[in-house]
């Protein structure tokens, strides 16, 4: 055995050890500095540079109005980044996020006795309703072998011509006091909505579930390899079905957020915020690839998609210039990603 | 042979990869008008050989002439205008084109910047008839057969005034009848003029339709002679040669436990043949499985681990019938495959060395579905230090790791799930050779615990040097078990080729 060992070092030859070093260090230099330190900083430079180009950036009623902004494409975006991460994409979020709204709408229009019950019953409707949407994508993308684009590109329009249907193409309103209250609420001198408390609570525990937990590693790890997974004995379908399911959830929570935030739900609402999900995703360094990505990451990115549109506004920069600009940061954000990614 | 003109001559020519030599000092001249086969064990050199005549690699010492001028590809397209085309195993024809697009896709008549399809047609029209294919030219190729499309890209080659045709392993696919035809067609060429490399292990056919045979083996021409010359035993004999240059010490010391095998295998057939093999592991055993490339060893493989689909008589575990449907089961049932690419199957590549060891059994690391880093850490550390992997940290990402390292990642997270049975396919291919004992010696190691083993392998040596028994597959199927005393490597591959000579 002594005689093996020794034989199989005078194979290694100098330069090709010096290689393995190099790669190591390379490997390791990539991975050793946070996800998200790099989103974090362009982020504070935007709030550094709108606070002092615009003195009203930092006004309670500004802070309030960035916070509501970034509230729905937040909550939104939890579940997209889920989806992101195994390598899929939902395009139907927008859509689930009305019908989950109208569904709740149905249940708790001109509400005259025992609001509580009904507010409760409407919400576990929408949350349903937009689960099984959820779930309905993973399964028929799963059973068919098809592209989540193309599923959930089919889903949108089934949802949203649901919530047309439910509603009568109307905007539902008159809603019960207690429910409207809890859109509209405010926490720390006005400064901060309970619903961002939603939205930060729903990155809290999706940070957890990705990083901390079985479920979590095996997401990770189904994006990175799904063929090696399936091989290391696991089921990669099960998985998939459940973050799909979470996806619709998120878009189902973010609809029942929006109408209480509005106080009226129409069968309109959430047109393109799928887009604006997906954006704040990619900014937030999550890999279209999949395998890689943070729920931290993705709640900076929607905050610099609310900061940049609310700082432009406030500079009276005009709705198509910022709408530019705003596209330039995605593509900017994917350029700056991709030079993070290990060249492997 | 009545002094046919040199069409390629090849002249000292040397290709390296790190860590090995693939072509050694290669002499040959191919004439014209002749049908030189090309013969060799797996990964003798052919294929390194065509990929230098094609332009897809470049040598690194030594020339080549073709018709007395240098030639030196710099890719494809360059060796399609010499006139040198090579028609592989998997054709590479455009499915939703038609025939005659195919043909000509390298030139497509155009009129005023149009597709001239009445041109198109005709001329394709000619060439079908020349390589005797009836059927419509403007008729899409997904509609052909594997044959049919062969003779396609054949169509194509003399389309392209190809003088010299390579094919790979070309009746592999096919039916006897087909193969005739195919035969057919290569002597038609041949009296046309053209030159014809034909690679294949079916070593009847070869006799069939060869002029001249050169035989390769450890990336060297070992002799090139006439055809009416030789026998079968004589090609085998050449194929194998008889130095065997690094010896791979076999563990003596250690003795399988033949009571009761770990695993049996009873009547595994895979969906789509009408062969099935039976065989058992024994504790403590090394069990390679040899054949040559296509002979149905990887798939096999891959079926029992319920990757592909299978009817199966019965699989025993320890004595206890059990069903493997899924991978999943599999794993459940103590098996662990570690396949033949480890990038595309077995590792996750952007992830860090712990998470890959520890993916097969997540929940040993945590408690109550929430992960552990501290465990994790430890266990990927154990690991580490038990496989002697050599990384910087636990948290080094694989895909920077050597293939030997890699593959010791792949060995570990099968241990820490408790596998008792390691099913490895070419488990030290792409991986230098200091690495490649230090793998032997976990296997061996593995052996000692009683783990059953079963090992792939296209390397013979490998297979001879680390194996308690070999079983050969030929043909989809297991055609004979060697024991360790009987271990011979002529025979071992001359019954290789039982099923196709």
């Amino acid at each position: 055995m002594n005689l093996t060992k020794k034989k199989s070092y005078e194979f290694r030859t100098k330069t090709m050890y010096n290689m393995e070093l190099k790669m190591k260090r390379k490997g390791n230099n990539v991975f050793s500095r946070s996800e998200e330190s790099g989103i974090g900083a362009v982020l504070i430079l935007m709030i550094i540079v709108f606070s002092l180009s615009a003195p009203q950036f930092f006004s309670i009623s500004n802070l309030r109005n960035i916070f509501t902004q970034i509230t729905i494409n937040t909550i939104i975006a939890t579940g997209m980044t889920f989806v992101i991460i195994t390598g899929g994409i939902d395009l139907s979020v927008g859509s689930v996020m009305a019908l989950s709204a109208v569904t709740l709408g149905k249940f708790i229009t001109q509400v005259e006795v025992n609001p509580g019950l009904y507010i409760t019953i409407g919400i576990l409707a929408g949350l349903l309703v937009s689960g099984i949407f959820g779930l309905l994508n993973g399964l028929i993308a799963e059973k068919w072998k098809l592209p989540a684009f193309i599923v959930t590109m089919g889903t949108m329009n089934i949802a949203r011509g649901a919530a047309m249907i439910v509603t009568d193409a109307r905007t539902l309103f008159s809603f019960p006091s207690a429910f409207i209250k809890f859109g509209n609420a405010t926490i720390l001198w006005n400064s901060v909505p309970i619903i961002f408390l939603v939205a930060l609570f729903l990155v809290i525990v999706g940070q957890f579930i990705l990083k901390k937990t079985v479920f979590g590693r095996l997401i990770i790890a189904i994006g990175t390899n799904r063929q090696s997974v399936k091989i290391s004995g696991h089921s990669t379908v099960i998985p998939k079905l459940i973050v799909f399911a979470m996806c619709g959830v998120t878009a189902g929570i973010a609809g029942i957020v929006y109408a209480s935030r509005l106080t009226v739900a129409n069968p309109i609402l959430g047109s393109g915020y799928e887009l604006n999900a997906i954006a704040a995703t990619i900014i937030g360094g999550t890999s279209l690839d999949g395998g890689k990505g943070s729920l931290f990451g993705t709640f900076l990115g929607a905050c610099i998609m609310g900061v940049l549109t609310n700082g432009l506004i406030l500079l009276g920069v005009n709705d198509f210039l910022r709408q530019m600009i705003t596209g330039f940061v995605i593509i900017l954000a994917v350029i700056l990603d991709s030079y993070r990614k290990p060249k492997l | 042979m009545d002094a046919k003109k040199v069409l390629v001559s090849i002249k000292a020519l040397t290709k390296r990869f790190p860590g090995i030599v693939a072509l050694n000092n290669i002499n040959l001249e191919l004439l014209e008008g002749e049908v030189h086969i090309l013969v060799g064990e797996n990964g003798a050199g052919k294929s390194t050989l065509v990929k230098v005549l094609s332009g897809l690699y470049s040598q690194d010492e030594g020339y080549i002439k073709f018709r007395d001028v240098s030639y030196a590809p710099r890719d494809t397209r360059e060796a399609i205008n010499t006139g040198i085309r090579v028609i592989y195993q998997e054709l590479s024809l455009i499915g939703t084109l038609t025939v005659a697009e195919n043909i000509f896709f390298e030139q497509l008549p155009k009129k005023r910047g149009l597709l001239d399809s009445s041109t198109l047609n005709r001329k394709a029209q000619d060439l079908l008839e020349r390589v005797g294919l009836d059927i419509a030219p403007d008729r899409p190729v997904r509609f052909l057969g594997i044959a049919q499309q062969q003779q396609v890209e054949i169509a194509k080659a003399l389309a392209g005034k190809s003088q010299l045709i390579i094919m790979d392993e070309p009746t592999a696919s096919l039916t006897s009848k087909e193969s005739e035809k195919l035969f057919a067609i290569i002597k038609l060429l041949r009296e046309q003029g053209k030159s014809i490399v034909y690679i294949s292990h079916r070593l009847k056919e070869i006799f069939d339709i060869g002029d001249r045979v050169s035989i390769m083996r450890n990336g060297e021409l070992v002799d090139t002679c006439d055809i009416r010359e030789v026998t079968t035993e004589i090609l085998v004999k050449k194929m194998v040669g008889r130095t065997i240059g690094k010896k791979i010490p076999f563990l003596e010391s250690h003795n399988p436990d033949y009571s009761t095998p770990i695993l049996s295998v009873e009547g595994l057939k895979r969906i789509g043949t009408d062969t099935s093999v039976s065989f058992s592991l024994y504790p403590g055993e090394i069990l390679g499985i040899a054949g040559l490339v296509g002979s149905g060893r990887t798939e096999m493989i891959r079926a029992l681990y319920g990757l592909d689909p299978k009817k199966c008589q019965s699989i025993k575990l320890n004595n206890k019938p059990i069903d493997i449907k899924s991978p999943r089961q599999a794993v459940k049932a103590g098996v662990g495959f570690l396949t033949e690419d480890r990038k595309d199957e077995g590792l996750l590549l952007t992830l860090s060395s712990s998470n890959n060891l520890t993916i097969t059994d997540l929940k040993g690391i945590a408690k109550h579905g929430v992960l552990s880093a501290q465990v994790e850490r430890t266990t990927a550390e154990k690991l580490i230090q038990d496989l002697q992997i050599k990384v910087q940290s636990y948290r080094q990402i694989v895909g920077t790791l050597s293939g030997g390292n890699q593959q010791k990642i792949v060995i570990g997270k099968w241990l820490y799930k408790r596998c008792e049975i390691f099913i490895f396919d070419e488990p030290t291919r792409g991986i230098d050779v200091g690495a490649k004992f230090e793998i032997y010696n976990l296997l061996w190691e593995l052996a000692k615990k009683g783990k059953g083993i079963i090992v792939v392998s296209s390397e013979m040596e490998e297979l001879i040097g680390l194996c308690h028994r070999i079983l050969v597959m030929s043909k989809q199927e297991i055609v004979k078990e060697f024991t360790r005393d009987e271990f011979d490597q002529e025979k071992i591959l001359r019954v290789s080729y039982k099923n196709y000579v």
